[in-house]
């Protein structure tokens, strides 16, 4: 274990903190009081002040902060304001059906966006590469919701193949791997991958473009190495830069998908969002965000020690 | 979502030429030598006339509302592209929709660009412990997908342009501060900066004569590839009502209120879709060829 790493661990710490300062003060920066959310304007003093007790939001703001961070570290992030219910069991209830919906979505985009990026960067200049490279810069710049709709309007609407909205038949939110769920899945998964799509392609294709350029790939030519042989290497020097940004990516369909889901009412972290801040669901709201940022940090983490193990100049900093 | 400069633009190039005279010319003889670039250029000045003069184009009022016309599809006499959920005409809309769309979308940016240009440029130059804290809080932003984050403040401060735009700005502002703190950094160890400070000159004189011109394009071609992605959250943050309200004409805002129609009218409800699609894939494209058209490297 170097220094590298070491750092890098450690730097998690105040990260984490500072991350848990902002939601916790989301609650703060919401107009009105934050207790309104919870009780109503007309109940009793009495109820109002007991509950105020309850929550903690007659003491000073630190020390609000202190209790809301050691309750956390415990796993209690509070009771949701509409119903009730632990705040954790309904975001990790959520999280489960957001991470299926990423990660079928990152699986069509990385494989697409890979095969596409080192495609076009070979085939530099050539009608391939001007196609590949257009339709890259529509999956970048398309609105995605809008997207969702477009194919809800053509598999669903016109043709009826695929179900509109939800994550399987009837209601449930429980997820099988069945057919029967997996069309449910298609539609929005297809929806999310296009920006990854996009992105993957650019980095990948600038990449390979810009390793091919390289004078050691001339002298591999001239050595007699296979072309196959040579793609190899390419590969290895692309690999960490893409890797890096195929992990960002998956953070971003992580916290990303609140548009896509609210389209297709895929029962995750974003729809159960969009509810609580209709709802004004502050405990909802903030601890959602808490546990995605969490789950983005330690994303990055991961991929800045993937990143630096496959590729040691980064840890020479 | 955001795309990848975000986070692969610490490679910065200081460019060699500074903004004379002589800098803007070869810079638009480059672009107008770019075919995709000049026609993305042509289609946002059209889209940036729309905005201005949407009085005199719009064949109707955008919120005159006819309960008897409701979800006319495309291609009806007086209606053109069809009636929205209240019969209102769905052109006048997507014309009027412009002037508040482009605004959300495009002023955020600018807003963006100039706290973090200063932030950037501030702490690159001067260093040392001012540089390790301002880039220590915008990596924390950098903990938050940049949707999230959009829509947790956006969330939080409730709905509303002014909210929205607060929002979109709190967002661009470290990405944007990161590429101006990289290229100042680089810029700030050259030579001429040097002789500057040894011929007398003080460091707002510096930043001003030597180092403004030096970093400004290299963020300035930054800031206009997040217009694209500007402008979707944007109309993203009113799809989701947390932006315009009802009845304003914005293309978010359209999309959401369309959306029950889908089973009725569908291909009337795409139609503001295809605007921020335009308007975005505009941005990308201009973005690209200004930034190859100006010799940037991010």
């Amino acid at each position: 274990m170097n220094t590298y790493f070491l750092k890098r661990i450690l730097y998690v710490i105040p990260i984490t903190l500072a991350v848990s300062f902002f939601c916790f003060s989301l609650v703060h920066l919401s107009p009105g009081d934050p207790m309104d959310a919870v009780v109503s304007p007309d109940a009793p003093s009495e109820v109002v002040a007991m509950v105020q007790r309850a929550y903690g939001f007659d003491r000073p703001l630190p020390e609000q902060f202190g209790l809301w961070v050691s309750r956390a570290v415990q796993g209690d992030l509070g009771m949701s304001a509409a119903n009730g219910r632990a705040v954790t069991t309904e975001v990790f209830g959520a999280l489960k059906n957001t991470l299926l919906l990423a990660i079928a979505a990152s699986m069509i985009g990385f494989s697409l966006g890979c095969t596409f990026g080192v495609l076009a960067g070979y085939y530099q200049g050539s009608l391939l590469d001007r196609l590949v490279t257009g339709f890259a810069v529509g999956g970048v710049s398309v609105p995605h919701y809008w997207l969702g709709m477009l194919l809800v309007i053509i598999f669903s609407v016109e043709l009826n193949w695929l179900p509109s909205s939800g994550a399987g038949p009837g209601s449930s939110s429980d997820w099988n791997f069945e057919w029967s769920y997996l069309r449910h899945l298609i539609l929005p998964a297809v929806t999310l991958s296009v920006i990854p799509m996009g992105v993957v392609t650019r980095t990948v294709r600038a990449m390979v473009a810009d390793v091919l350029a390289h004078e050691f790939v001339e002298a591999l030519r001239a050595k007699g190495l296979a072309e196959r042989r040579i793609f190899l290497h390419v590969i290895k020097n692309v690999a960490p830069t893409a890797l890096a940004v195929m992990g960002l990516q998956l953070g971003y369909l992580l916290g990303g998908s609140i548009l896509v889901e609210t389209v297709f009412s895929w029962p995750g972290t974003g729809l159960l969002l969009n509810n609580a801040i209709f709802q004004r669901d502050l405990p909802i709201l903030q601890g959602t965000i808490l546990i995605l940022a969490l789950f983005f940090v330690a994303l990055n983490l991961m991929v800045d020690l993937i990143q630096a193990r496959l590729d040691p100049r980064i840890q020479r900093g | 979502m955001t795309s990848t400069s975000i986070d692969v633009a610490s490679k910065v190039e200081a460019p060699s030429i500074a903004p004379s005279r002589g800098y803007w010319g070869p810079v638009f003889r480059r672009l107008s030598r770019d075919p995709v670039a000049l026609i993305a250029g042509i289609i946002l000045l059209c889209i940036l006339a729309m905005a201005l003069f949407s009085p005199w184009l719009a064949p109707m009022d955008p919120y005159k509302t006819s309960m008897i016309n409701r979800l006319q599809p495309i291609g009806t006499p007086g209606h053109w592209l069809g009636t929205d959920e209240l019969g209102r005409d769905m052109l006048s809309r997507l014309i009027y929709g412009a002037r508040l769309s482009l605004l959300i979308g495009v002023m955020p940016i600018v807003n963006a660009f100039v706290i973090g240009s200063a932030i950037g440029i501030v702490a690159g130059f001067v260093g040392g412990k001012t540089n390790t804290v301002c880039m220590r809080i915008i990596d924390v932003f950098y903990a938050f997908p940049a949707v999230l984050l959009a829509i947790a403040l956006a969330g939080a401060l409730g709905a509303g342009i002014v909210n929205s735009l607060f929002s979109l700005t709190v967002v661009f502002i470290p990405p944007i501060a990161r590429v101006a703190e990289s290229v100042t950094t680089q810029v700030r160890s050259v030579d001429y900066i040097e002789a500057a400070r040894a011929s007398g000159a003080g460091s707002l004189k510096i930043i001003r004569c030597h180092v403004l011109g030096n970093v400004l394009s290299p963020i300035f071609v930054y800031a206009t590839s997040l217009v694209s992605v500007s402008m979707i959250l944007a109309s993203g943050l009113s799809f989701l009502g947390l932006g315009a309200r009802p009845p304003m004409p914005e293309w978010g805002l359209m999309l959401n209120t369309l959306r029950d129609a889908i089973y009725v009218n569908p291909w009337i409800t795409i139609l503001p879709g295809v605007m921020i699609f335009t308007v975005s894939i505009c941005f990308n494209t201009l973005s690209d060829g200004l930034r190859s058209a100006m010799d940037v490297k991010l």
